[in-house]
């Protein structure tokens, strides 16, 4: 286990030498300046702002500098986003409402998901069964900014039960949001629940458990459950990234200062060093997550050995 | 002998969105404690369906018993409840499946699968029933069962997980065992080690097995007596001997004439023509009629009733019946007959 984990590191530091480099050169290839109004200045004050950031630098020794910083950690300083701040610090700073929101969401999705599909998948063809399809496909085909909208609407203008935005009431701030972000792993969860629910209720093992005398509840949550949460958990790691690192549109709605809403603006004012260092941050993240997928297999399903290699 | 189950005129259909399927259209047959009951017949005959509905396994929204009864330990169990029928299951009727490899849980240590009978039906702790389960797999013969009883299915061959589901059918002490094809999805070798142990452990737990196959070459290796179905119906009973030296109705000589042999002459293995019939609208008469023969007119028409041969044997067919001609059967199946005390082409003691 130590040794593939140990392998699997090696690797992840490939890919994210690789990310940056592909990022880097595409960055270098858009047009736009991140020096604001470059226009507006002098070729000899814009030399003067170039040589601050290191712009005037040939282009593979600028990538090697970059590269250099970020193997020790120094993902640079933005150039016009945040006037010279850290760009480390900026992501720290904005991470936390988006994982905030994020979090609470994933997991109020995906517990309200997985009960939605185990009733429906014992339940099969009743009205039950078919309410909670009917709850994945609104789930899936519900834009969030609809819903999102819909949310701000009653339940912050209408019964004044939340605020309407802005992130200044600590966790009533993140209720709303973090419920438009639940819609989409909810119904992914209960989708994925019920259709392997019932073809892991149709399976030998299950008969066998039955002829062994064990009752429904025993059958559902001992014998299936965990054979059924197996591809849920492929879907969902990648998915709960994407929704960590921030929904652009549900941060926009209500205004919240999280890491999509920074994301964004940083690429629309070129600004060079936030834009690489989000994306770099993104990439670990994914690949971070891709790894405890992985293991958590491993752990679900004892026929994935990860003993180094061997399977 | 005493009567440990019985089936009384069963009769049992799916629903399904092409209509009614009448899988089992009127079963009887009793179970003796101690003995092995083989039942045979092709695919789609209801033999499945008959001891999945003894266990009451069927899918019960579309399974649905017409008539009869299931008589064991004074209760019908076609009346009973799922919870009563939880606490039968697998405490006095257990039951092994076909394939081995998809019967175990994949993500569950055969330790837990083997202790959890033995938890839910009997009043042990924790380390008791461990201890009886490195027990059970010891008498599976299982090397090493204290450290394997914490691996998972994925460990273990086919031939060693059936080993493991006959230890947890019989965890308990069943008394009715039933198999389903225990040995069909396994390589030769290994089935016949597989019946040796089923053999040794009935005699060691006195337990009735009901043994579903249809190998006719399992069938005289492991059962007392032998129900062959057709058409979700039983066409004969007997014992072994009686059915394979003189058997009566023409699907049994149809069964049996397509066994391959080692002293057979004509090197072309014999196959019953035609297909089974379809249970969505069962024929009249004979269901076998159609393939047969040796079909008479009345068998178009009427089903036919058990005639009785012996005490121990019955066939449900006209060519019985005393108005009946007198037909000779496949040549092979009347070299069997020659070798049969009471069949009328039995040739004395020259056996």
């Amino acid at each position: 286990m130590a040794r593939y984990i140990g392998k699997r590191l090696i690797y992840m530091l490939i890919t994210l030498a690789l990310i940056a480099t592909f990022t880097f050169f595409l960055m270098k290839i858009l047009p736009g300046s991140p020096i604001a109004s470059a226009d507006k200045l002098s070729p000899e004050q814009r030399a003067v702002v170039e040589a601050r950031y290191g712009l005037d630098k040939p282009l593979p020794v600028q990538y090697f500098d970059y590269m250099l910083g970020l193997a020790q950690g120094d993902l640079g300083i933005s150039i016009n986003q945040f006037k010279g701040a850290n760009v480390t610090d900026v992501i720290i700073s904005r991470m936390g409402p988006s994982a905030q929101i994020g979090f609470q969401g994933m997991v109020l999705g995906t517990v309200i998901g997985v009960l939605l599909g185990m009733i429906a998948a014992l339940r099969q063809n009743t009205w039950i069964d078919y309410s909670s399809t009917l709850v994945a496909i609104v789930g899936i085909s519900i834009p969030s900014f609809v819903f999102a909208s819909l949310l701000q609407y009653y339940f912050a203008l209408q019964l004044e039960w939340f605020p309407v935005a802005l992130w200044k009431d600590g966790f009533m701030s993140s209720v709303l949001p973090s419920i438009a972000l639940a819609m989409f792993p909810l119904a992914t969860a209960a989708r994925f629940i019920r259709t392997e629910m019932i073809e892991v209720l149709g399976s030998d093992y299950i008969t066998l458990a039955r002829a062994k005398g064990a009752s429904g509840s025993e059958i559902a949550f001992k014998h299936a459950f965990r054979n059924a949460l197996i591809p849920l958990i492929t879907v969902l790691g990648p998915m709960a990234v994407g929704i960590l690192t921030g929904s652009l549109v549900v941060e926009q709605i209500f205004a919240i200062p999280g890491i999509g809403e920074q994301f964004v603006k940083s690429i629309m004012v070129s600004d060079f060093s936030v834009i690489m260092g989000t994306t770099i941050f993104f990439s670990v993240f994914l690949i971070v997550v891709i790894l405890i997928v992985d293991i958590l297999y491993g752990i679900i399903d004892p026929r994935i050995r990860l003993s180094g290699g061997k399977s | 002998m005493e009567k440990i189950l019985q089936v009384k005129d069963l009769e049992l259909s799916f629903n399904t969105f092409a209509g009614e399927v009448k899988a089992i259209r009127g079963v009887n047959f009793d179970l003796y404690k101690g003995e092995t009951l083989a039942i045979v017949g092709e695919s789609g005959s209801g033999k499945s369906v008959t001891t999945k509905s003894i266990m009451r396994l069927l899918p019960e929204h579309s399974a649905e018993f017409k008539n009869g009864e299931i008589l064991f330990g004074g209760r019908d169990l076609t009346r009973l409840t799922d919870k009563e029928m939880q606490k039968i299951r697998g405490k006095e009727i257990a039951m092994i499946f076909q394939d081995p490899m998809t019967s175990l849980n994949p993500t569950m240590p055969i330790g837990r699968q083997l202790t959890e009978p033995l938890l839910k039906h009997q009043k042990i702790s924790k380390a008791e029933a461990k201890k009886v389960a490195i027990d059970l797999l010891r008498l599976v013969g299982m090397p090493k069962p204290e450290l394997r009883m914490k691996q998972y299915p994925h460990q273990f061959s086919g031939g060693q997980r059936q080993r493991i589901v006959i230890a947890i059918s019989l965890a308990c002490n069943p008394q009715i065992l039933i198999a389903d094809e225990p040995t069909t999805a396994l390589d030769v070798t290994i089935q016949a080690q597989i019946l040796e142990l089923m053999k040794d452990l009935q005699k060691k737990i006195d337990t009735s097995i009901i043994f579903i196959t249809h190998d006719l070459g399992v069938v005289a290796n492991v059962a007392d007596r032998v129900a062959v179905m057709y058409g979700g119906k039983i066409v004969e009973i007997g014992t072994v001997d009686e059915i394979f030296y003189n058997p009566q109705h023409p699907y049994t000589w149809g069964l049996l004439s397509s066994m391959p042999s080692l002293d057979a002459e004509d090197a072309k293995l014999y196959a019953i023509p035609g297909t089974p019939p379809d249970l969505l609208s069962p024929p009249k008469g004979d269901a076998f009629a159609l393939r047969s023969e040796y079909a008479l007119q009345i068998d178009m028409e009427q089903n036919p009733p058990f005639f009785k041969v012996s005490d121990s044997h019955y066939a449900a067919t006209w060519l019985l019946h005393p108005d009946a001609p007198r037909v000779e059967p496949p040549a092979t199946v009347i070299e069997r007959m020659k070798k049969f005390p009471g069949s009328r082409y039995y040739e004395g003691s020259r056996v």
